[in-house]
């Protein structure tokens, strides 16, 4: 299920994995299915290969390759000598690393965070999104078309650049929205430390309701008419219609855009780096990523790459659980 | 349609109370998305002066918004344009490689029978639920060991690699090209590869169109990557660039000029979108990831 990486230079103990499935095209052995038909029977049974080749390999240096430098490097530390005399040496040290960065609090303390940022802005994105993909599927909304295209719009708009405008609406000097806020009295710094969980919050929110509406939209869609119609035979419309037979049918596409809601939450990254422009309080290991990156700035190359293979466990328990979550309700991906 | 038990003239007074409330949600949702994009169409227009004393989400006096586009592409030796440039070549060139690639791996996986393809197909499937951001810097770690940081190929290579492009063309493959096509073709005595250019590639179109668009913008809107891999400001896409010099605080180029910039970038991949809106929607609900 996962491109299970393993260590290939080291003789280190591999952190826990599961089972190895053989990422590389390997060559394919005897085909069973096609009848032997003279010398072309050679040439088809390497085709798969042939095609796979490119993708293939492409895919082991982009992602199973740095996976498995990731782990090497995270089980090795720079050692320096005490005068700096000679060039520092690569010592192996096993899990210390691990152990290091799960010491280091501003590492955990932006994992903690991004998760308290989800845990408040995925639930009410979702909502929403919900919200207007079943305004937008009741039968007498008028303006479907204007209405679909205005959410989505958001989702056209580049993170990093959608971040860059939400930056100068926040900025006190420029913004038209603290302005707006202080002519009724109320005096906000959305740069400020208390602020900007909801700041960010609201980036992601404004960027990815719409991307979410369509999902659920397109699964409101495919209900029969017939369900809905004999449901409001017997009385069942608006709200009680939505609530007791639309929702629980697009329950599995609901479950999905909370997984992807998730991962995404979790890698963090472009929406508080461009705060930072703003918000010189917002620190430079605000979330995990920006903590491993933080390391890289730092030359600690062994450090960031135990962040990145942190993180990315983090990410697997949380999208794998919910996906096994989901699956044990029989809902598909 | 039966009538429900109230009054009918209470229950049409209700029903239109209720209309008027999905209006009203309706309408904020859409004040909500569209404000800030027309913030920026408003701001692109302005000059550094007006910027900061004119109300925000309205056009100020002057319409400079010629001015603000001339001055922006000749700021720093026209860095501005080399980013476009370099944004439309990493996104069409790396989408195209990716659909290219993505097609005939997912093709594979869906027509041909041979050992290991759940494997490889599982994979695949793993590394789609892998947000591409968490690669990143592993990534760069190992490409600055290898010394491609700082090359062109540093951000091009990772561009051209797809999983979601290659599930998304088993699934269309498998559902859109038929058996028989393909023995037709071995009849006929064409070679595998031929099938694949002449049959499946025709088949398969509308999800290659899909597959080049979410690549293309997955490309274009890409900052973690490129801002890792590239030191040399000539090389980076317009992302890196624009945020780049917002961080300069205004500094090196004035807001109005780094607004403007940002308006530009976005104008490829908002029309691409207004304009391929149904491969969009196929290829969100077909597995949704971003």
């Amino acid at each position: 299920m996962h491109p299970a990486p393993t260590t290939p230079t080291t003789a280190a103990p591999v952190r826990s994995h599961e089972e190895r499935t053989g990422p590389a095209p390997a060559p394919s052995g005897p085909t069973p299915a096609p009848a032997p038909r003279g010398r072309a029977v050679d040439w088809r049974r390497w085709t798969p290969l042939g095609f796979l080749l490119p993708f293939g390999t492409l895919f082991l240096i982009t992602f199973v390759a740095p996976i498995c430098y990731a782990l090497h490097q995270s089980l090795f530390k720079l050692h320096r000598s005490g005068l700096g005399l000679t060039p520092p040496s690569t010592v192996f040290t096993g899990l210390s690393n691990y152990a290091d960065a799960l010491a280091d609090g501003a590492f955990t303390s932006s994992v903690v965070r991004v998760l308290l940022i989800g845990a408040v802005q995925v639930p009410l994105m979702l909502g929403l999104a919900l919200l207007l993909a079943l305004l937008l599927d009741a039968r007498r909304t008028p303006g479907k078309r204007f209405f679909r295209l205005a959410f989505f719009l958001p989702y056209a708009i580049p993170g990093v650049i959608g971040g860059l405008m939400w930056s100068f609406l926040y900025q006190p000097d420029v913004s038209p929205i603290a302005d707006a806020l202080a002519g009724i009295g109320l005096h906000v710094d959305f740069t400020s430390d208390s602020w900007l969980p909801w700041s960010v919050g609201n980036i992601l929110t404004w960027g990815w309701t719409g991307y979410n509406m369509i999902v659920i939209h397109s699964a409101l869609k495919a209900i029969p008419d017939e369900l809905t119609e004999a449901a409001a035979l017997d009385g069942c419309t608006g709200w009680r219609l939505a609530w007791h037979v639309k929702i629980p049918l697009v329950r599995p596409a609901l479950l999905m855009t909370t997984v992807f809601s998730i991962i995404g939450t979790a890698q963090l990254y472009n929406e508080p780096v461009v705060m930072k422009a703003v918000a010189p309080n917002l620190s430079s290991s605000w979330t995990p990523i920006m903590a491993a990156q933080n390391e890289v700035a730092a030359n600690n190359y062994h450090a960031a790459a135990t962040r990145s293979v942190l993180l990315a466990l983090v990410i697997f328990v949380l999208s794998f659980g919910f996906m096994r979550f989901v699956n044990k309700r029989g809902a598909a991906l | 349609m039966k009538q429900s038990s109230a009054g009918p003239a209470r229950a049409g007074a209700t029903r239109a109370a209720g209309r008027i409330g999905v209006l009203a949600v309706l309408v904020l949702a859409a004040l909500y998305s569209l404000l800030p994009v027309w913030w920026l169409v408003v701001s692109a227009t302005k000059s550094s002066s007006d910027l900061f004393s004119s109300n925000g989400f309205w056009f100020a006096g002057r319409i400079e918004i010629v001015r603000n586009v001339s001055t922006l592409l000749g700021v720093q030796d026209g860095i501005y344009g080399r980013w476009l440039l370099n944004s439309l070549l990493y996104a069409v060139g790396g989408a195209l490689a990716a659909t290219l690639l993505s097609a005939m791996a997912g093709y594979v996986l869906a027509k041909y029978t041979f050992r290991g393809r759940e494997a490889v197909f599982n994979t695949v499937l793993g590394a789609i639920l892998i947000p591409a951001p968490l690669f990143a810097l592993p990534l760069y770690l190992m490409f600055s060991a290898t010394h491609i940081v700082n090359t062109f190929w540093a951000v091009f290579i990772p561009s051209i690699v797809s999983p979601f492009g290659v599930y998304l063309s088993r699934i269309y493959a498998a559902a859109a090209v038929p058996d028989e096509l393909l023995e037709a073709g071995r009849i006929d005595g064409a070679g595998e590869f031929r099938i694949f250019r002449s049959i499946a590639l025709r088949v398969l179109q509308p999800s290659l169109v899909t597959i080049f668009l979410f690549q293309f913008v997955t490309i274009w809107t890409n900052y973690l990557l490129p801002s890792l891999m590239l030191a040399n400001d000539r090389l980076q896409p317009v992302t890196v660039g624009l945020v780049a010099w917002k961080e300069q605080r205004g500094q090196t180029v004035p807001y109005n000029l780094i607004i403007t910039g940002a308006l530009l970038s976005v104008i490829p991949i908002v029309v691409m979108f207004l304009l391929l809106q149904r491969y969009w929607k196929a290829g969100l609900t077909s597995g949704s990831v971003k």
